[in-house]
């Protein structure tokens, strides 16, 4: 674990920070957090928003019932996908603060365990 | 009286932007700082800038006239340019800053064989950039030629204008200027739309009801008969049996392309870490959805007040904000608004312009030919400001010989075709995939870039049967009937890039390294260990 700093190849027989990394159930956790919020709710936005065109391209006579006055269920549908957006925006950053949380917790291990930062090996790119 | 006015306008914005890059160009004495503002641009500059970045002349000129003519369907339009940011947001921004440099090859070479792909993304990112800037420019040089009508700027003095001034911004203030030039835009863009959308409202006694009562009876001439529609009816333009078609196409190209279009990523590098990253997206998606929703106010208004009938006879779809601007407040307004076109119009080229010279500097000659080690200090920000010199002179050149009339819609297709089908499975692949490889990387980027090209080249943007009325430019570049019926090819192209990245992983040469490297790119993106850091100046 001495080496922590020094060593950030690939190439080496000695552990790596980033295979300390893997074996921490922290790291296991965020990733699981991670996929448990992004993948339904990109599954959701795709299809909340390729319903818009569909719905429009082939009920169009559905969509064009009036429902506020002159304003149509098109036009709200349309608005909506703005809010949507925004909603599903806040809620990611919202849960973005707990993979924070779990990202600060990796590296204070880390540290404890010798890993210097400003030391660490500037890798090219 | 306006055209005065527009051009004092025009030249203060000049000289403020000049100023910036002045000021700029004694910060940019280093890689990090020309190429990346030395990482130290705020979340809410970031969020504006990128919107100054992405919200194009087409979006505030275009969008605005599409729905000034076809009502709803101008306004379907542009939901998709908001709704894109939740996949920059959701699944690119943060991991792309934690493991890249400057370029958005950074990470598709992370786990690579770095040569092969770098160069590929290399020619996509080039390919994308210089495509879009054309697009730009030939928008811009026509632009002015409308807007000034009876000045002595002709569309060549206007090009050449918008080039020059684009190589000064990059060549001198580099990242930095960039970053300026586009949140002063994006500042200016949304204040004329706040101030249109109220006069619209005024015009309409702040009653909603009252506006959306007029815009369902719009009443214009068409074959010289009266027609009176309601412009909230969908199908205006997109028309059965290829209009859905071309709108979920288009759709995807947005959804998937706006989170591989380079010019937007390097953005993300600008941020201190990715935490400000994920911030950023956020206030851009403010403002990019509060601008869509205005327009709105800016199209129907145009559509109801100005009118479909007076917006052809001068000057067409493209003229129907500053139009809306001149019945609703005058010359001064109107010369405002054509300010902020030019304004738009010079952001967007400034951030082309880097994003292509960086890639060139970064990604090819200091990656590819000299295998990733620069031979002096120095040497790759020299590379790119030559870089940006040739890009923007090759630009100019091209766009004073097609011409004002030159049929380029294809162009930003194409821009966006070619993001979402080359570039974006391949990012995904990349940060998510295991098993991912050299082979699929390069397989990738070359099926979609070669499938968005083919596509647009036989579909109706580029063949089509003209009338011997139409002339030079204007005409279709091969006169037969297209034989792919869209003019945005996602819908197949996209799938494309994803089969090739899959099929190259599956097939191609075994690459222990790269599911080796997986496991430190994992680590790289999701905790931002090891990531670049902001420097001082």
């Amino acid at each position: 674990m001495a080496n922590l700093q020094t060593k950030n190849g690939d190439t080496g027989l000695e552990k790596t920070k980033w295979d300390r990394v893997q074996e921490m159930d922290e790291f296991r956790l965020l990733i699981l957090a991670k996929k448990e919020f992004v993948v339904p709710a990109t599954v959701f936005f795709v299809v909340y928003y390729f319903a818009l065109p569909v719905l429009v391209g082939y009920a169009p006579d559905f969509m064009s019932q009036k429902v506020l006055g002159p304003v149509n269920l098109a036009y709200l549908f349309a608005l909506s996908q703005f809010f949507v957006a925004w909603g599903i925006a806040w809620a990611y950053v919202s849960a973005a603060r707990r993979f924070d949380k779990f990202g600060a917790h990796i590296l204070e291990t880390l540290k404890r365990e010798g890993y210097d930062e400003k030391q660490d090996g500037k890798r090219g790119l | 009286m306006h055209l005065d006015m527009t051009l004092v306008l025009f030249l203060s914005f000049i000289a403020i932007t000049l100023g910036i890059t002045a000021w700029a160009s004694k910060r940019s004495g280093s890689s990090a700082s020309f190429f990346a503002a030395n990482r130290q641009i705020t979340a809410w500059q970031n969020g504006v800038a990128v919107a100054g970045d992405y919200m194009s002349a087409a979006s505030f000129l275009g969008i605005a006239g599409l729905i000034a003519f076809f009502g709803y369907d101008g306004f379907l339009y542009s939901v998709g340019w908001l709704v894109a940011y939740l996949t920059v947001l959701l699944i690119v921004a943060e991991p792309l800053r934690n493991a890249g440099k400057y370029t958005m090859a950074d990470v598709l070479a992370y786990r690579m064989n770095p040569r092969p792909v770098r160069a590929m993304a290399s020619i996509s990112t080039l390919t994308v950039s210089t495509f879009y800037m054309i697009a730009q420019m030939i928008g811009a040089g026509a632009l002015v030629a409308l807007l000034l009508k009876g000045s002595h700027i002709s569309f060549t003095v206007a090009v050449t204008g918008v080039g020059i001034l684009m190589i000064v911004y990059v060549v001198f203030g580099g990242m930095l200027a960039t970053t300026w030039v586009q949140i002063i835009k994006a500042v200016l863009l949304i204040a004329g739309t706040i101030l249109l959308s109220i006069l619209v409202l005024a015009h309409f006694h702040f009653s909603l009801p009252e506006f959306f009562q007029a815009i369902s009876q719009v009443t214009y001439h068409a074959d010289g008969k009266v027609v009176v529609k309601d412009f909230m009816t969908p199908g205006l333009r997109f028309k059965l049996p290829y209009g859905p078609l071309e709108l979920i196409s288009l759709g995807m190209a947005l959804i998937f392309g706006t989170a591989g279009l380079p010019h937007i990523l390097v953005r993300f590098y600008t941020v201190p870490d990715a935490k400000t990253a994920r911030y950023s997206v956020v206030w851009a998606m403010v403002i990019i959805g509060s601008f869509y929703i205005m327009t709105t106010f800016l199209g129907f208004g145009a559509a109801t007040i100005v009118g479909r009938d007076y917006i052809t006879k001068n000057g067409g779809t493209n003229m129907s904000a500053p139009l809306l601007a001149k019945f609703i407040a005058g010359d001064v307004f109107f010369a405002f608004i054509s300010a902020i076109a030019f304004a738009t119009i010079l952001a967007v080229v400034a951030g082309l312009t880097i994003s292509a010279s960086t890639s060139f500097a970064h990604d090819f000659w200091t990656n590819v030919i000299h295998s990733g080690v620069e031979r002096k200090p120095g040497e790759e920000r020299m590379v790119a400001r030559i870089a940006a010199f040739v890009v923007g002179a090759v630009a100019i050149a091209i766009a004073i010989v097609l011409g004002p009339t030159a049929n380029v819609a294809f162009l930003v297709a194409l821009a966006f075709a070619v993001a979402a089908s080359a570039n974006l499975p391949v990012i995904v692949f990349s940060i998510y995939w295991k098993r991912f490889n050299t082979a699929g990387a390069v397989c990738g980027l070359l099926f979609g870039l070669v499938a968005s090209i083919v596509l647009i080249l036989i579909g109706p943007s580029v063949m089509g049967i003209d009338p011997a009325s139409v002339v030079g430019a204007a005409r279709h570049p091969i006169q037969a009937a297209p034989i792919f019926p869209l003019e945005n090819p996602g819908i197949l192209s996209i799938p494309i890039g994803f089969a090739g990245a899959l099929l190259g992983t599956f097939f191609g040469a075994k690459d222990p390294n790269a599911v080796q490297r997986f496991e430190e790119l994992e680590v790289r993106a999701n905790t931002g260990l090891g990531s670049e850091k902001a420097t001082a100046h």
